[in-house]
């Protein structure tokens, strides 16, 4: 996800096209990135965390989350 | 090493649109062009490398996010560490951001619309490898093309990049793209790799762009060479 204190204008231009077909009540939307990975058993949280860090997500600007599903 | 014999190389990626003329630039300065392949590790001996624009990898992931892994990125890294002067354009720029050489990010313009004009840009900074030939606060005319031109890094950054003159390009007017105290270019703190997001290389022969402006990053590092 982009970090609160930037910009996100293609979320800015979801929650205009929301109030287009008739939605009220969404102040704010931010648009993201979801990956979803087929990973071996053996592979820890830490590893995740590289990948989510070091390749799917740039720290400078975006927030990241893991979950095992 | 003379100036003259200056060998400056062009990385070539799937997707580069903009390495002919970044070629075609370094030749008119005066140097020698040497093509780069992104899966080589092999800088084949250059003096300097350019990292031209375009859409390297159709900006998946995020722009510049998968060229930054390249082959031949590890081994610009490397040399930029020993001080060899690299230039970031547009997609180049958003590379180097990523590969870590130079800070802070580029993000979706604030409007949302692609941006394509001629630009102007005040030169703020000469102390870099690639600005050495202008002089401080002139102001240069050069093609901006990016739909993702908009810096931003945090405040800490933008204080230190302030604060140390690595702000080396800045909008004139304001930005076009919503960046971050108008900044169109900034350099590492040794002044040897410089990114900006207009391009140079495209402002070298008023045939074919606004202005001759572009020429004067090209001259200016084989300037440096020459003075080293």
């Amino acid at each position: 996800m982009p970090k609160p204190e930037i910009l996100d204008p293609q979320g800015q231009a979801v929650t205009r096209a929301l109030a287009r077909i008739g939605i009220s009540g969404v102040a704010d939307v931010r648009q993201g990135k979801h990956f979803e990975l087929e990973v071996d058993d053996g592979l820890d949280d830490e590893t995740l965390h590289r990948i989510a860090g070091d390749l799917l997500a740039n720290p400078v600007i975006e927030d990241w989350t893991v979950t095992r599903v | 090493m003379s100036g003259a014999g200056m060998r400056i190389g062009v990385v070539t990626f799937p997707g580069t649109l903009d390495d002919v003329d970044a070629a075609r630039a370094a030749r008119r300065a005066g140097a020698e062009a040497v093509e780069l392949w992104h899966g080589d590790h092999d800088l084949r001996g250059v003096d300097a490398v350019v990292v031209p624009g375009g859409f390297s990898y159709g900006d998946y992931l995020r722009a510049g996010a998968i060229a930054s892994q390249a082959p031949i990125m590890r081994e610009v890294v490397d040399a930029a560490g020993r001080g060899m002067p690299v230039l970031g354009i547009c997609n180049g720029f958003q590379i180097l951001c990523e590969a870590g050489l130079l800070p802070g990010a580029l993000v979706r313009n604030a409007g949302l619309h692609f941006v394509c004009r001629d630009q102007a840009l005040r030169v703020e900074s000469t102390s870099t490898a690639w600005t050495g030939g202008f002089t401080a606060g002139q102001e240069i005319v050069v093609p901006l093309k990016s739909g993702e031109g908009r810096y931003v890094a945090d405040a800490a950054t933008l204080a230190e990049l302030e604060a140390e003159g690595r702000v080396v390009f800045r909008y004139v007017g304001g930005a076009p793209n919503g960046a971050m105290a108008d900044i169109a270019g900034v350099a590492s703190a040794d002044g040897r790799v410089v990114g900006l997001m207009p391009h140079p290389e495209h402002a070298i022969d008023t045939l074919t762009g606004p202005t001759t402006d572009g020429l004067g990053l090209f001259t200016s590092v084989i300037g440096a060479a020459a003075a080293a």
